[in-house]
């Protein structure tokens, strides 16, 4: 680096260099399995970075069932459990009735949550249980290498949609977060994305909220992030991101479809 | 001992797992373990305990399975179909090493079979409660009083090894009322700590990670080679059986939970007919009490295994016996319980030499021979 040659000492240098950008602390320093351009590691990241920022990492436990983010256990630092396909909220349901003051998250994708897993969300979610759910709906199954998932789009080829999603036989794409807002355990439903700096940063901000309300024990919050496959949609990441704002957002339209302070007046 | 009252099996089991500090409960209705589940719902809060009843079986087993990794004591229970659901978690459960205690008040089969009592889910508690190498230390109590007092074995054994234990009852004792000394309770507070828990690091240790996902073939090997070194040790030292009458016994029968209540009967009926016949009865069914048997074999002329199924322990007789004598089989299914002097008809024709595989309807099965 520049800094060393410059300067005549390390200590100098150190004074001079100011840290802009590092690793949450809620990160392990393991290299991910996430494929280059895939939105994983965006959202990944901010999750962390809320952790740090509300200093509950030591009293988090995070839930990361099977899909593309199975092995997330080793990329946080706080305790993780790994659950088994769709049964993430069962699992966090488990840990937060035995560690009430403690914060669980589950971090799951749309074959997860939206497919196999359905009746566990919305039963987690009319419970209202008091978890904070990230949802990554990239509208395809990345780890098994690309099938149709519950989300995926009307005419969306994939390895078991090949000739596009037929309606008439595969049915249609579930609208995950309207259909949890009509249940009163919901907390927070928002959905949201990261393709630019300024939706990441309000990605984030949903995030630190489903975070916040559940230490508030305000219920169950979703926080439905429209993410990217590169891989297995066949595109560049840039391209990704513009097939997801052509394709996804039209579908799945950002915002916030409940809020618990919102309606009550409370910001 | 404590003074003795008179209760249901599922609620003395129920009342004995508070009493061995479970605080959790997770379950799904279904029949004949409803008594045990009614008993949580309304004895949890009252012990700041959580009663939930679950959106599925599959959702209870693997609420089961994040409260177990948090630490908690924590219990749920089905019947026969339900734990079919519950496979998926069990076996995550054995591939996490997560200790919980799962009960299965057994009922006529398959599928959604019947409501009366049964010994049909044998194959499933010892061979396959779940995919994968693995197993769950099973139990089968016999009287209302051992539903009880298992409780506490199944949790303290379960958390020693680090593995989920089953408590095999049948719909029979589940239903049944007898007098039944409760044991005194654990103080929760006392139980030995977990440093394996995700319960939260707290800035005091690395963090721990509950987990049965092994890409690598050979980690993978390397953790169920070191679960078997454990089913190792369980098999060698937390064999239990009881053994009645067989000091002399030339017919030694072999039945566990309510089928040892009647061959028992049956036993006690030959022996005053001068037939002399035991009975071994199972407690521990997974590990299978090899030990008993081998220590019975040199006696023994012929072994007459009872169960209330076609016939699935037997072969683990067979195995223990090894070909050193003959072992008969005589069963019931479909919620039939034998009569003690059906049992003992089949014993006065072991003792009169014949080897025996009797079930119903045996002459439409064997095309009449018999």
């Amino acid at each position: 680096m520049s800094a060393r040659t410059e300067s005549p000492s390390n200590e100098m240098a150190e004074q001079r260099s100011k840290i802009l950008f590092e690793r949450p602390q809620a990160l392990t320093d393991a290299i991910t399995n996430y494929c280059p351009g895939c939105s994983h590691g965006i959202v990944q990241r901010l999750v962390a970075e809320v952790i740090d920022e509300l200093g509950i990492e030591g009293k988090t436990i995070g839930v990361c069932p099977v899909g593309c983010s199975v092995m997330a256990y080793d990329f946080y630092a706080c305790d993780m459990v790994q659950a088994a396909h769709g049964r993430a909220p069962a699992v966090a349901t488990g840990l937060k009735r035995v560690l009430p003051e403690g914060v669980v998250f589950a971090y799951q994708g749309d074959g997860d949550l939206a497919s196999i897993g359905m009746a566990e969300t919305i039963h987690a979610a009319t419970r209202g249980e008091k978890i904070s759910v990230i949802f990554i709906n990239n509208a395809i199954y990345g780890m098994t290498g690309g099938q149709m998932a519950p989300t995926s789009l009307p005419g969306q080829v994939t390895q078991t949609s090949p000739y596009g999603r037929d309606t008439e036989t595969a049915g249609y794409p579930i609208r995950v977060c309207e259909l949890l807002s009509t249940l009163d355990g919901v907390a927070l439903a928002q959905r949201v994305t990261v393709d630019s700096p300024k939706n990441v940063r309000l990605a984030k901000k949903a995030i630190r909220k489903a975070f916040e309300y559940q230490i508030e024990g305000l219920g169950y919050s979703i926080i439905e992030v429209v993410s990217t496959c590169p891989t297995n949609w066949g595109f560049s990441p840039m391209d990704a991101f513009e097939w997801m704002r052509d394709n996804m957002l039209p579908y799945y339209p950002l915002g916030v479809y409940r809020d618990i302070k919102a309606a009550k007046g409370e910001q | 001992m404590a003074e003795k009252v008179l209760m249901k099996g599922n609620e003395a089991l129920a009342e004995a797992a508070l009493r061995a500090g479970c605080r959790y409960f997770f379950g799904y209705p279904i029949t004949p373990q409803t008594e045990l589940a009614a008993y949580m719902a309304k004895r949890m809060p009252k012990v700041g305990g959580i009663y939930l009843q679950a959106e599925s079986e599959v959702a209870a087993i693997n609420m089961v399975y994040g409260a177990s990794a948090a630490g908690a004591r924590v219990m749920t229970s089905s019947s026969s179909p339900g734990v079919s659901l519950k496979g998926e978690g069990i076996s995550y459960m054995i591939g996490a090493d997560l200790p919980a205690v799962i009960i299965n008040v057994q009922r006529g089969g398959p599928g959604l079979g019947g409501i009366q009592p049964s010994q049909a889910d044998y194959w499933m508690a010892t061979r396959a409660p779940g995919h994968g190498d693995g197993h769950v230390v099973v139990f089968a109590p016999s009287t209302v009083q051992e539903m009880s007092d298992l409780v506490a074995s199944a949790f303290d054994l379960g958390d020693k090894y680090r593995v989920p234990v089953m408590i095999l009852a049948d719909g029979m004792l589940g239903q049944m009322m007898e007098p039944v000394a409760l044991p005194e309770p654990t103080d929760v507070q006392s139980l030995p700590e977990k440093a394996w828990a995700t319960n939260g690091h707290g800035g005091k240790r690395p963090h721990n990670i509950v987990n049965s996902l092994y890409l690598v073939a050979q980690q993978l090997e390397d953790t169920v080679v070191e679960r078997s070194l454990r089913y190792s040790r369980i098999k060698e030292e937390e064999q239990i059986a009881e053994a009645y009458l067989t000091e002399d016994a030339e017919i030694v029968l072999v039945a566990y939970g309510a089928a040892a209540r009647i061959s028992r009967s049956a036993v006690a009926k030959a022996r005053e007919m001068g037939i002399k016949a035991g009975l071994i009865r199972p407690i521990t069914l997974w590990p299978f009490p090899v030990n008993t048997i081998d220590t019975i074999v040199p006696v023994a002329k012929a072994f007459l295994t009872v169960e209330l199924s076609m016939g699935q322990m037997v072969e683990d007789v067979r195995l223990a016996v090894n070909g050193r004598r003959p072992v008969s089989f005589f069963g019931h299914t479909g919620g039939i319980i034998p009569t003690p002097d059906e049992v003992l008809t089949a014993i006065q024709r072991v003792a009169s030499g014949e080897q025996l595989d009797l079930v119903p309807y045996q002459s439409k099965l064997t095309g009449g021979a018999r």
